[in-house]
């Protein structure tokens, strides 16, 4: 579905990405960790095109639709949950309005917001606006969904509801979804494997089990100090 | 042309190139924003907005304005005892010349300024990536319906400063220099020329179009946050000040020279 294939990125001169090599295959949930300003965001903007590798190559299946889930949400603040959501189908399809509202609803239902579709982004909760970011991005019926921190700054609850939510949307609606998450526990319970940055490197993909296990220094210290969290 | 993709270069031409070529894309949206309902809307809204946020202030400055240029003007002719043209000068120099500029300045502050902090803001929170990626360009959904409501409205604002200011200018010389209002009316008629009005309304639309181009220009680009709002903002507005001036000269040149 997504390949990388030795990609190096600088910016000004600093080195972010390293030659970053590995495979998203179709279908599955791949999480990434690593500690902060290790290029995992820089990452996911290399597979939607934001930007674009200094040397080595990003390939995404042909044809594949990628939604993508900001850290902030970036909904637009002068829409209502219901309009941001609608807001791809109005601007890119020629769909009636009837069609528009269902594929909307379907979407707001399939992330639980229907009672808050018509609230201004300001006036829901952090969680509501990641959630209605995540309808955002698969309302166009998505083949794959990036999640830059999908649950950054929620209460534990919230978080949980949030990756159930992540593993739900993949089984139902055959996606592929890449998590970029500090949450290892979280990662953990929802992803099929798990891949860690550190340095602008890929130091393991391996899943859940293994990664927990491996003997690798710095995936010890990571495993380690996010147990100390618990 | 993507927006959020990196920029190619920080010299003054690459951003010059970049600048130049969102106003042409913004342009080739233009049939976009007349036809596409919801374009048209936010155009409208826009419309609005423009002529709201800027009428106050170009009210004020319009009046005083000729209120500022008849006191003066009208001192000066009375020395030569040539009160009787005062309404032609001050006529002739608001609509050629002031009229246009007083509304790009008014408009740079009050609107393109906004314009800049909405973009930026909008750049900084990925939502202006976020629209790249949903493949809606974000020239076509924020830029185009803002330039063409600047490019409607600042001739508009103009012609209203223009109005203004004949008015203020008319007033100073009933009250201060006895100019009897039929006459200073009858001056300010007489020597007004529909080139006249022309090159002013068509200096008024080229400053919408620099100030729309400036003001979303420097929002795209955009870093750091809070503080990269706060500079694009600021950069927005003397950038559309110094081009208003130099604009303003260029047209002028080119109109009133030779002719
Ligand atoms: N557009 C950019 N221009 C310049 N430098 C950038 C840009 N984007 C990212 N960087 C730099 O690249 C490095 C990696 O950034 P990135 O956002 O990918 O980190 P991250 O792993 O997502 O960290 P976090 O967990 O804190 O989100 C940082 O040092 C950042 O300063
Ligand atoms: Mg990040």
């Amino acid at each position: 579905m997504i390949h990388f294939e030795n990609v190096c990125k600088n910016f000004d001169g600093k080195q972010v990405l390293a030659g970053v090599s590995f495979d998203v295959v179709e279908g599955e949930i791949l999480a990434i960790v690593g500690p902060s300003g290790t290029g995992k965001s820089v990452t996911l903007k290399h597979i939607v095109g934001l930007l674009t590798p200094d040397s080595g190559t990003v390939t995404v299946r042909e044809g594949a639709r990628i939604g993508y889930l900001f850290q902030g949400g970036a909904l637009l603040a002068w829409l209502t949950v219901r309009e941001n959501v609608s807001l791809p189908l109005r601007e890119t399809t020629k769909l009636s309005e009837d069609e528009i509202a269902r594929q909307t609803d379907e979407a707001l239902k399939a992330v639980g917001l229907e009672e808050s579709a018509d609230k201004y982004p300001a006036e829901i909760s952090g969680g509501m606006v990641k959630r209605a970011g995540l309808a955002r991005a698969i309302v166009r019926h998505a083949d794959a969904v990036l999640y830059d921190e999908p649950t950054s700054g929620l209460d534990p609850v919230t978080a949980q509801t949030i990756h159930r939510l992540i593993r739900r949307l993949n089984a139902e609606q055959k996606l592929t979804s890449v998590v970029v998450t500090h949450d290892l526990a979280g990662a953990c319970s929802f992803a099929d494997r798990i891949l860690m940055l550190k340095d602008g490197c890929v130091v393991l993909v391996a899943t859940p089990e293994e990664f927990l296990k491996s003997d690798i220094p710095a995936v010890r210290e990571y495993v380690i100090a996010s147990k100390g969290e618990l | 042309m993507r927006i959020t993709r990196e920029t190619s270069g920080e010299n003054l031409f690459s951003r010059i190139g970049r600048a130049g070529r969102l106003m042409v894309e913004s342009f080739a949206f233009a049939p976009h924003v007349l036809l596409n309902r919801d374009a048209r809307r936010t155009m409208l809204f826009q419309l609005y907005s423009t002529g709201i946020r800027t009428l106050p202030v170009i009210t004020v400055v319009g009046l005083f304005t000729g209120m500022i240029l008849g006191l003066q003007v009208g001192l000066a002719l009375r020395k030569f005892n040539q009160e009787m043209y005062l309404g032609a000068a001050v006529m002739i120099t608001l609509i050629r010349e002031m009229g246009p500029f007083v509304t790009g300045i008014c408009l740079s502050a009050c609107v393109g300024s906004a314009m800049a902090a909405e973009l930026g803001t909008m750049t900084v929170n990925d939502e202006v990536a976020a629209l790249e990626i949903m493949s809606i360009p974000p020239v076509r959904y924020l830029v185009a319906p803002r330039m063409m409501a600047l490019l409607v409205m600042s001739p508009i604002l103009a012609f209203y400063a223009c109005i203004l200011g004949v008015m203020g200018g008319g007033l100073v010389g009933y009250t201060q220099l006895n100019v009897p209002f039929a006459q200073y009316m009858a001056s300010a008629m007489s020597i007004a020329e529909l080139k006249d009005l022309f090159t002013g309304l068509l200096k008024a639309a080229v400053f919408g179009v620099v100030i729309g181009t400036v003001s979303c220009h420097e929002g795209f680009e955009t870093k750091l946050g809070a503080v990269g709002v706060g500079r694009a903002t600021q950069r927005s507005v003397i950038i559309s000040f110094l081009l208003i001036l130099m604009f303003g000269y260029m047209i002028t040149r080119l109109f009133y020279f030779d002719f």
